[in-house]
């Protein structure tokens, strides 16, 4: 092996080593106040260069989490790593992370140029000039670098927020509801914006959100938390697809939980269960249960609305007897509410496909989804937990 | 002030639904607001503000009971100056160091006040407050008390060997500059508060989230936003101090004294108002002078 072979290998190893080893880690980290808990040992491991979200309702520990990370509060117990280093009781101001705050924080007596510039100088780096007019460039504002940050809209304000912490490049960049002050379109814009910066400057991003459409368009991986802890982590399309407990299968979209009780194949790859008299195959996989009482979830896009008696199936999952108390036409959908013989409302929503009739209340209905896309929880967990209320709502 | 301020379309009043009526009420309402005081103004202001211009004027050879004569006597002026140089000097000096130590004194407790009293902030400002539930007078007099040469803080002072044996405090210019700054103290610390109470929390942490130290962010976010009320407790200190008689009558020699005792002799002492009239004018003048020079250069475009 020659020497240039053994330097390039050393080399390529310790930029593996550094990328796998500049992980964030939380260990049983924990944030305590008077009352309650807040944070309830946490555990959890952000791989380096990813796009993390922390989603959950508001109260749930989220912001706290991302507080403790950034140095701002202090865990009552626990320990935050990156990569090898304990950083747990190391000063906000000496920790290689940023954030954008949910407010924005701009200073205000300070021109955009200075604002996005305030953490270089700060550390006393050289050629801040150019670097802040690359960063501006970046989030299209270098027409607004002499401007103070009250003279520009909220949108605007968002990605001077955005270009203050992302211009120090920092290990890990945290976002604390960042796009919550703005309006739904301008939202859409920058959830994309967002993601292909996070794209090209390849840094690990923790997004705190309650809204979880916005978590799902943005994150590689998704932690959902609530009252403390993290109830299920991982890609969006698996928690959405295979949710763990009723808070996840509510919070992550809608879900239409019916109460069963499982009678055969507890131990075989299908499980077969009881829904008031009508016998519902699930994938064992999907079941987080395979005895007793459980809750059967189906997805409302998932089901789809038949005559009663008609379009019989052998492979399907049918329930029947139910009437159509309400269509709503949405344009790409429609979305049908059924009452079922348990007294149960159960929601459809149908794609206007043009290939299916549309059934007005009152219509007597059959309700066919797939037995691949059922999934079984614990009928011990609350069939309403996260539950999106009018008073949630953002 | 807030950067968290909105796009300026929602915060947009909608529109009036009557063109005319609502108009025209709102034009005069803000006439009637303005009314009681541009009154008072007139009556206790611009009068008196006449006649002492007109009094700095009158021919210097009249006395009270002798009338005075308008003659234009700009030479009241010259007089004024020449003989009270070093009082107006005195007075700036005293009135000056006073509010730097306002500030100096001030500031950390407004800080404090403001950022770490927590449940005390409310009861703290009221101890701030308090001392104006005793009359101005009473307080200076109290001062002499504590200063007095056989007082408690002479007395340590000189077993510290910080004063020697003879010397006193009381009847020198530190302890008129000390009452001063003891008077004055709280309409330092009221705008001060108010300013940096007023300042988003976020803002510093912020800060510290930009690699800026306690001390360095203190210096770059904290101060810069503070200064509308350090502008505002200057001027609030300084022009009343500067023109302030009670604390070198009370507290100072009358060698020592200041702009402020000569007017006031000259009214009542010397029945000399000509010459009393116009050293206030030229008091005034000077204050304004400064007081608009200081604001240029503070800046002020965030006092409001």
């Amino acid at each position: 092996m020659t020497t240039a072979d053994a330097t390039e290998t050393a080399r390529e190893s310790s930029t593996a080593a550094a990328r796998t080893s500049r992980d964030l880690r939380l260990e049983a980290l924990t944030k305590r106040f008077t009352a309650f808990t807040a944070v309830h040992e946490l555990d959890l491991v952000v791989p380096s260069g990813s796009f993390f979200a922390l989603l959950g309702p508001s109260g749930c520990g989220k912001t706290t989490t991302l507080r403790m990370i950034a140095g701002l509060d202090q865990p009552t117990g626990g320990r935050v790593y990156l990569g090898d280093d304990d950083v747990t009781t190391l000063k906000p101001y000496k920790r290689p992370v940023n954030t954008v705050f949910q407010s924005y924080a701009l200073f205000p007596h300070l021109t955009i140029f200075d604002n996005v510039a305030f953490g270089l100088r700060r550390r006393g780096r050289k050629d801040v000039r150019k670097a802040v007019d690359d960063m501006l460039d970046l989030v299209e504002l270098d027409m607004h670098a002499r401007k103070k940050p009250m003279q520009l809209s909220g949108g605007q304000q968002q990605r001077v927020a955005l270009a203050r912490a992302l211009i120090n490049e920092p290990e890990v960049l945290l976002l604390d509801e960042p796009l919550g002050a703005l309006d739904l379109k301008l939202r859409r814009q920058m959830q994309i914006e967002l993601k292909r910066i996070q794209l090209e400057v390849g840094l690990t991003f923790v997004h705190v959100t309650h809204d979880q459409e916005e978590a799902m368009t943005m994150a590689d991986t998704i932690a959902v938390m609530n009252g403390g802890l993290i109830e299920q982590m991982g890609a969006p399309s698996e928690l959405y697809e295979n949710p763990a407990t009723t808070f996840v299968a509510n919070f992550l979209g809608q879900s239409n939980l019916i109460r069963g009780e499982v009678v055969a194949g507890g131990d075989g790859p299908e499980l077969v269960v009881d829904v008031h008299g009508s016998k519902i195959g699930a994938a064992r996989e999907r079941a987080r249960v395979h005895e007793g009482a459980v809750w059967v979830g189906i997805r409302p896009e998932k089901v789809y609305v038949a005559a009663a008696g008609e379009e019989e199936s052998s492979d399907a999952n049918t329930v029947g007897g139910g009437t159509v108390t309400d269509t709503s036409f949405i344009g790409v959908s429609t979305q049908y509410l059924v009452r079922m013989p348990w007294d149960q409302e159960l929601t459809v929503f149908e794609q206007n496909t043009g290939s299916r009739p549309v059934f007005p209340p009152g219509t007597p209905v059959d309700l066919h989804w797939s037995r691949a896309h059922t999934f079984v929880l614990d009928a011990r967990q609350d069939a309403s937990a996260g539950v999106e209320t009018v008073d949630d709502a953002p | 002030m807030s950067a968290l301020t909105q796009t300026p379309a929602e915060d947009a009043p909608p529109e009036p639904p009557d063109e005319e009526r609502p108009a025209l009420g709102r034009r005069y309402t803000g006439y009637l607001l303005i009314l009681p005081g541009v009154l008072w103004l007139g009556l206790f202001f611009l009068i008196p503000f006449y006649s002492l211009v007109a009094t700095s004027l009158y021919d210097p050879a009249g006395t009270v009971f002798s009338g005075y004569e308008m003659t234009w006597a700009w030479s009241n002026f010259d007089n004024a100056v020449t003989d009270n140089w070093q009082p107006l000097l005195r007075s700036f000096l005293f009135g000056g160091l006073a509010t730097v130590f306002c500030l100096l004194l001030g500031y950390p407790l407004a800080y404090a006040i403001a950022f770490k009293a927590g449940r005390w902030k409310y009861l703290m400002l009221v101890l701030v407050i308090a001392p104006f539930f005793t009359s101005f007078l009473i307080r200076t007099i109290s001062w002499q008390l504590i200063l007095a040469d056989n007082g408690f803080v002479v007395d340590t002072l000189q077993t510290l060997r910080i004063l020697g044996a003879d010397d006193r405090l009381l009847n020198t210019p530190i302890a008129v500059v000390a009452g001063l700054t003891y008077n004055f103290l709280p309409f330092m610390v009221l705008p001060l508060y108010a300013s940096l109470d007023k300042i988003d929390h976020r803002l510093i942490e912020a800060a510290s989230d930009l690699y800026a130290s306690p001390i360095r962010g203190f210096a770059k976010v904290t101060l810069p936003l503070s200064m509308p009320g350090v502008v505002a407790g200057t001027l609030l200190t300084f022009i009343p101090a500067a023109g302030d008689f009670i604390n070198a009558e009370l507290l100072g020699r009358p060698s020592d004294s200041m702009v402020g005792n000569v007017i006031q002799q000259y009214f009542s002492g010397g029945n000399n108002y000509p010459d009393a009239a116009a050293l206030s004018m030229i008091l005034m003048a000077l204050i304004l002078g400064m007081v608009l020079l200081y604001v240029r250069r503070a800046g002020t475009e965030d006092l409001v």
